[in-house]
């Protein structure tokens, strides 16, 4: 089991790099393929030729793309993402100021979202087509198609410009105490929970239904077993597989995918630094921002498919 | 404020602001009284109005303390506390907060000693400004003419990159002429010498200062917490050379972008101030009665763009016609909901001081629309007309104006492109599109930056010899009457000749909390010119 493990994870990383390498020269070619460069950003309206040249020497667009393309893969092998071309400061302690806070916010939502979410899948695929199981399952569907920056704003509205609440913003400060913490991430977290929430519930029971109809299932019942023994100890580890895959898909949307929740509460993630570089054409802050959520999905995946191997009985006797 | 309203009725609106502000910075009445007596009044009468302007400003007394949470409308990891870096009204504010200038501009741009105690010039060429004593930076330092040379010369170093550089390029040299004074030489004269000092790129920073984001200058507030893209945190200075001022103890800066959660987070109490609110949001701000909208008539234009070196623009009639078919009245209440001025076709707003009010104004008029369309000779054919979300209102402007063009049998087809990139990408680059121009400190920097013949930015490439000639003869002019009708005179020619139309003047528009007081319009910008920081104060 042990090998089957390793050369999975050993695999997974080789074709991770291969796949950040390929999105790296995506992201460089799009973004380079991108109206007006930094230089015309910065200046805007105040780009005269003069000035433009010199700020473009200033901040090396001078030189041809593939050479800085070279440069900046070069500087990534090193450790060192670069300096950006807008503010003159390193990339790394950029990301470093922001990471950080979108990684809390991820955290929380997963670690609300995560035992709701699986512990109501279970419970639908237990209960299958009773009052509890049919109320979940719509209440998941209703709320999956109502847009999340819906969500956010009514509860923005409600709780905080007519009960005053919760805060409108959720900028916290270091020394924020924890409980100022909890009610200014109280809506983000909600906001971004109630989506995932419905996701990870709906895959949950349906893998979980799946298994239930299985023959090995019927084996299980007749010989005596409980209903819940039948789902927990034979059902659920043959579900892993899916379930985790659908709960690493949620989670990778929580670093990346934020960009409403950011906007709408002003907090400062990775999201929103990602596409103010983007607006400013911050070439070596997109590709960093682009590598780490390439990263944190591979990672989530590779997570994912390797703890669905190691719970599956069959695949772990083998 | 009926107070103001009779001062106002007494001596004009702009005599009125100056006294008012000079009540601000703590001018008493027998000040006001020698103010109004300078500028020839009768003994009598100036010493009634000195009175009425002083029980006005009387009435609301500043009270010190509190602390308030300010949100303008962006941020980015790009801001920055450098003077000469700075460019938007994020880092303005910033700047007004932790710097001060030689002079600073009143509520009609005129420019009022700050850190220049006095400032004097005989042919506009070369200016003497005596520096005000025992001011000292944040660190101790005490305020020398070696800091205001190092902050005017590093403009014109091209390393630096200063925003500013073409306005520093005609200062020759600056010299310590003594202890406390310092001599300027410009190459050409230059009578808003003063104006341009105003502005925020000219704040005086400490002598060979390279890092700027400890802040470090005379202004009212110490910088305690700086995070670019995030917030500031600006401490009250109490070395303060301005006896009693700031009244706030801590201002807390943030940028939202998003309008509606500027809004939402002003309406629940966590915000005191929030700048560029859409009109159309102001009922919603003001519906609660806890909030108030606070407005700045200001010379921001959003202008329709005709090259007149190509089709169809080469054509006088092309443009003439559609300079009227702008229904301004029309479109300032529909657009603007009110909260805008009408435009004549010429960039000076009534706010300036050499803003020309005999200027007929130009109409809605189909009919003559229509006779100078028919004499252009277009016919049908469609003519693009470039628009984007980036020229605020360009979108609107060109549907109505569209709208209107269809009327007299004029085909316009409106092209909308995207914010982003618009500036470098399609600005002055279309044979009809739009452009939008912020509040320039002086009629002088405007016009030369937009109009004059060979200026980069010359939006519709108006090329005029005559016009070129008045603007550099204006500028040295140190009478001011003969200056005001050289303006006139060039108002004039835009208004006539130009590619650009310009439909309405925009008010900018701030929303604030009612405890908030102290707010008076300089018509720079927003949140009083960027300055709020010093003059405000809360109403426990």
């Amino acid at each position: 089991m042990n090998r089957t493990v390793l050369r999975l994870v050993a695999s997974r990383i080789a074709v991770g790099l291969l796949s950040l390498l390929a999105v790296s020269i995506v992201v460089f070619a799009i973004t380079s393929v991108l109206p007006g460069d930094a230089a015309q950003e910065k200046l805007g309206q105040e780009a005269t030729p003069e000035a433009l040249a010199a700020l473009r020497k200033e901040m090396g667009l001078d030189r041809s793309a593939p050479e800085r393309y070279v440069q900046w893969l070069g500087g990534m092998l090193r450790g060192d993402p670069g300096i950006s071309p807008v503010t003159g400061g390193s990339v790394g302690e950029m990301i470093s100021s922001r990471l950080p806070a979108s990684l809390l916010l991820a955290a929380l939502t997963a670690a609300l979202s995560v035992p709701i979410a699986l512990a109501l899948g279970i419970l639908c695929a237990l209960w299958r087509g009773s009052k509890f199981d049919r109320i979940a399952s719509m209440t998941s569907v209703a709320v999956v198609s109502v847009p999340e920056f819906l969500v956010a704003t009514l509860a923005v509205l409600v709780f905080a410009v007519q009960l005053k609440w919760l805060p409108a913003l959720s900028y916290t400060s270091d020394s924020a105490s924890f409980v100022d913490l909890m009610r200014s991430l109280a809506m983000p977290v909600v906001s971004l929970g109630s989506v995932i929430i419905a996701q990870m519930l709906r895959m949950t029971r349906a893998a979980l239904i799946d298994q239930l109809g299985a023959p090995y299932i019927e084996m299980v019942r007749l010989k005596g077993a409980s209903p819940a023994r039948a789902v927990l100890a034979h059902a659920l580890p043959n579900a892993v597989g899916p379930i985790a895959n659908a709960i690493a898909l949620s989670l990778s949307y929580l670093l990346g995918g934020v960009i409403i929740i950011e906007v709408i509460f002003n907090y400062p993630g990775i999201a929103k630094l990602m596409v103010d570089a983007v607006t400013q054409r911050d070439m070596p802050l997109v590709q960093a921002c682009a590598m780490i959520f390439c990263v944190a999905y591979l990672v989530l995946v590779t997570v994912a498919d390797v703890s669905g191997i190691v719970a599956n009985p069959r695949l772990r006797h083998q | 404020m009926r107070e103001r309203k009779d001062l106002e009725a007494m001596i004009g609106p702009q005599e009125s602001t100056r006294i008012h502000d000079a009540l601000q910075r703590g001018a008493s009445r027998r000040d006001v009284l020698a103010m109004l007596m300078a500028g020839g009044m009768q003994a009598a009468l100036a010493g009634g109005i000195a009175s009425v302007a002083a029980s006005a400003h009387a009435a609301e007394t500043p009270k010190k303390g509190g602390r308030i949470k300010v949100a303008g409308a962006t941020a980015a990891v790009s801001d920055t506390l450098d003077p000469a870096k700075q460019s938007n009204h994020t880092d303005y504010i910033r700047g007004f907060m932790f710097y001060n200038g030689l002079t600073y501009l009143d509520g009609s741009l005129t420019p009022q000693p700050s850190l220049a105690e006095e400032f004097t010039t005989k042919d506009a060429k070369t200016w003497v400004f005596k520096l005000r004593r025992g001011v000292t930076f944040h660190d101790g330092k005490p305020l020398t003419p070696q800091d205001v040379i190092f902050s005017i010369m590093r403009h014109k170093n091209p390393a630096t990159g200063s925003k500013a550089k073409v306005l520093a390029d005609p200062i020759e040299e600056v010299t310590a002429s003594g202890p406390n004074e310092v001599t300027i030489r410009l190459a050409t004269a230059n009578a808003d010498l003063p104006v341009v000092l105003g502005t925020y790129h000219f704040h005086i920073v400490k002598d060979g200062t390279t890092d700027f984001n400890a802040g470090i200058g005379t202004g009212p507030y110490k910088v305690k917490e700086f995070k670019p893209g995030v917030r500031s945190i600006a401490v009250r200075n109490d070395s303060y050379w301005k006896p009693n001022r700031p009244y706030v103890d801590e201002i807390e800066y943030v940028g939202i972008g998003d309008e509606t959660a500027r809004i939402n987070a002003l309406l629940a109490g966590e915000l005191d101030l929030i700048g560029s609110v859409n009109p159309r949001s102001i009922d919603r701000i003001v519906a609660t009665g806890k909030h108030a909208i606070f407005e700045t008539k200001a010379g921001t234009y959003t202008d329709l763009v005709v090259r007149l070196d190509n089709s169809p623009g080469n054509n006088p009639d092309f443009v003439l016609a559609l300079k009227n078919l702008f229904n301004r009245e029309q479109m300032v209440k529909a657009i603007m909901i009110g909260r805008g001025v009408v435009a004549n076709d010429q960039p000076i707003d009534p706010t300036n001081r050499f803003y020309f009010k005999g200027l007929k104004q130009r109409a809605y008029d189909p009919d003559k629309a229509k006779f100078h369309f028919q004499k252009s000779g277009i016919g049908s054919t469609t003519v693009p007309v470039v628009v984007s979300p980036a020229a605020t209102g360009s979108v609107e402007i060109g549907l109505v104006l569209q709208y209107a063009a269809k009327q007299i049998g004029m085909n316009l087809d409106v092209r909308r492109m995207p914010a982003d990139g618009y500036w470098s990408q399609h600005w002055m680059k279309h044979a009809v599109g739009f452009g939008a121009i912020n509040p320039r400190p002086s009629a002088d920097v405007l016009l030369t930056s937009f109009f004059k013949s060979d200026a980069p930015w010359n939006e519709s490439a108006w090329k005029n010899e005559k016009f070129d000639q008045l603007l550099v003869a204006a500028r040295g002019e140190p009478d001011t009457a003969k200056r005001a009708q050289m303006y006139a005179d060039m108002q004039v020619m835009i208004h006539e000749g130009s590619g650009i139309g310009i439909p309405f003047f925009m008010s900018n528009i701030d929303g604030h909390n009612k405890r908030l007081k102290g707010l008076t319009p300089i018509p720079l910008g927003g949140m009083m010119g960027y300055t709020f920081a010093e003059h405000v104060w809360l109403d426990t």
